[in-house]
């Protein structure tokens, strides 16, 4: 049985600068989100303890072929990828039709594992789209998974409760950042990531056309930062200004 | 215009969708799964609220819960469907859209409308911007999140109808449940945060944090880290874009270098003071006061001299 991750190539926002309000994507590396890193690793750790395969699908810009390697040097086994220069900046209905395609290909998939959310827009929208498209059951909030012969048994981790559902597979699994720390691949892993099996397909190789757009973006602005950002040296000077605005009386 | 359903198993959620709705359709409408006393409380706000009655219909099986609001927006010719951006909300999002071939806008803090268009207004960029959208096709689906509203006023106009669904065999079983223990702690209603960071040393300085904290008639809150890697504090107190939104009079922030995924959390705070090691922290930048200094220390003597 194999392990399907699907991760999304995302700008790596630690190096992303804001000129005159507008965010400037140009040089920005690409790199793979957070918490996709953390759905990797599950699925890592899963094969460890129970064979196959792990399989990263994924969809974005022909640099793709180049940031798959980070998720082969950490334990991903092959990929699938749609790697095309106008997939750039897929939204959620494209991507999860794109995906779901990919995901297909896979001949025994147990179980999907997708990150809660993406490192630019968090939207966690794919994950239970592409579970949708598929038919599947899903889980989504999960902090830990077991698989128990045909079924898995997860931990879903909601706001005010933990609840431990089973669900047969195969399943849709949507994770949370919490459930491990990814690995940090050696220089040998790194230097053979290259050479694990891809396959790469374009755009215009899908069987069905990935879904229209559906949102337009009207503005997309840094919000107006407007502080005094005066140095003070001392904590007595720290006191008096909290005297001064008013959040500890005079005494 | 038209019409609106709203939907959230959590009743103070489901009433701040009621006036989100208000402001963008006709007539609202709202329904509930396996919840008496939900229906009669959404009712009472003057909506028409169709309540399900199925006991197989188990919240953690998504795809039913996304089948079953499908339905009902389908009963009550909802074009959009509003839905809570807490963890279960945004999962149904998903399901939901894909059954609607809607197009959708998840943690939308704001909505304006515009000559009939419905514009959300939503952090992008991990946080680094803030996005104006608009959704394209006719079936629309809004991810709100929480407080982005006040929960909707008593009202009058408010039905009940029992609506019956179709549910495919449950997939997804649960086995047992436990409550968590939330802190009843609401940062997000303090006036004044002093928030902790990664600068922070042990459990002896947090207990200055919170006697200074108390001292400023406010509360601690901290960095995901703090609550997620080492424990030091609840999951309650996280600002971030994975814990609350705030916006205080004062937020005192202290060894935090203030990464977006933080900042977003705190950025409409009035006024910012920084106490950090590092002068070229990009927290800084956004901060009234500036003390480059050792946080430890600076809570060790501000713990004595406030």
């Amino acid at each position: 049985m194999d392990i399907v991750v699907a991760m999304k190539q995302v700008p790596d926002l630690q190096q992303l600068r804001i000129r005159n309000r507008e965010p400037v994507m140009a040089d920005v590396p690409l790199t793979f989100g957070k918490i996709d890193k953390n759905a990797l690793e599950a699925a890592v750790l899963l094969k460890e303890e129970h064979g196959g395969e792990v399989v990263v699908v994924a969809a974005g810009s022909e640099e793709l072929e180049d940031t798959i390697k980070e998720a082969m040097a950490a334990g991903g086994d092959r990929s699938i990828m749609l790697a095309d220069d106008k997939a750039g900046d897929l939204d959620s209905a494209e991507s999860a039709e794109i995906l779901a395609q990919l995901i297909k290909q896979v001949d025994d998939c147990g179980l999907i594992i997708f990150g809660e959310g993406s490192g630019d827009n968090y939207s966690g929208q794919v994950g239970s789209r592409v579970a949708e498209k598929l038919d599947l059951p899903q889980v989504g909030s999960v902090t830990q998974i077991i698989i128990d012969g045909e079924k898995l048994r997860l931990t879903r981790s909601l706001e005010d409760s933990v609840e431990i559902v089973e669900v047969m597979m195969p399943a849709v699994v949507i994770v949370t950042a919490d459930l491990n720390e990814p690995r940090i691949p050696s220089v040998s892993q790194v230097l053979k990531a290259g050479r694990k099996p891809k396959e790469i397909i374009s755009l215009d190789e899908l069987e069905q056309p990935a879904a229209e757009k559906t949102l337009t973006t009207l503005s997309n602005l840094a919000p107006e930062v407007n502080r005094k950002r005066i140095t003070i040296k001392s904590v007595e000077e720290l006191v008096e200004i909290l005297k001064t605005e008013g959040f500890v009386g005079g005494n | 215009m038209a019409n609106v359903l709203v939907f959230s198993d959590k009743t103070r959620l489901a009433a701040e969708l009621i006036t989100a709705a208000e402001t963008i359709g006709d007539a609202v409408w709202a329904v509930t799964v396996n919840d008496e006393m939900q229906a009669r409380e959404l009712a009472s706000y003057g909506v028409k609220v169709l309540k399900i009655d199925v006991p197989e219909l188990c919240l953690a099986d998504t795809a039913a819960v996304a089948a079953a609001i499908y339905q009902a927006a389908e009963h009550a010719a909802a074009d959009t469907v509003l839905l809570a951006a807490n963890r279960a909300g945004k999962e149904i999002a998903g399901r939901l859209v894909q059954m609607m071939g809607a197009g959708c806008l998840a943690d939308v803090k704001a909505v304006n409308t515009d000559k009939g268009e419905i514009i959300g207004v939503r952090n992008a960029l991990g946080g680094a911007t803030v996005a104006e959208q608009v959704i394209k096709t006719a079936k629309k689906v809004l991810v709100i999140s929480p407080k982005a509203f006040s929960p909707a006023p008593q009202g009058p106009g408010g039905s009940m109808e029992d609506f019956s669904v179709n549910v495919k065999t449950p997939r997804v079983k649960v086995v047992e449940t436990r409550e968590k223990k939330v802190e009843s702690v609401d940062i997000e209603a303090a006036e004044v945060l002093v928030v902790v960071g990664q600068g922070l040393d042990g459990m002896e300085t947090l207990a200055q944090a919170e006697d200074v904290a108390q001292k400023l008639n406010g509360e601690v809150a901290c960095s995901k880290p703090l609550a997620t890697d080492k424990k030091w504090l609840s999951e309650a107190r996280v600002v971030g874009i994975s814990g609350k939104i705030c916006q205080p009079e004062l937020a005192v922030i202290m060894g935090i270098s203030g990464q977006v995924q933080f900042s977003v959390g705190i950025r409409d705070a009035k006024t910012i003071i920084t106490v950090n090691n590092d002068e070229n922290a990009p927290i800084c930048e956004m901060s009234d006061y500036i003390l480059t200094a050792d946080m430890n220390q600076v809570l060790a003597e501000l713990s004595k001299g406030l």
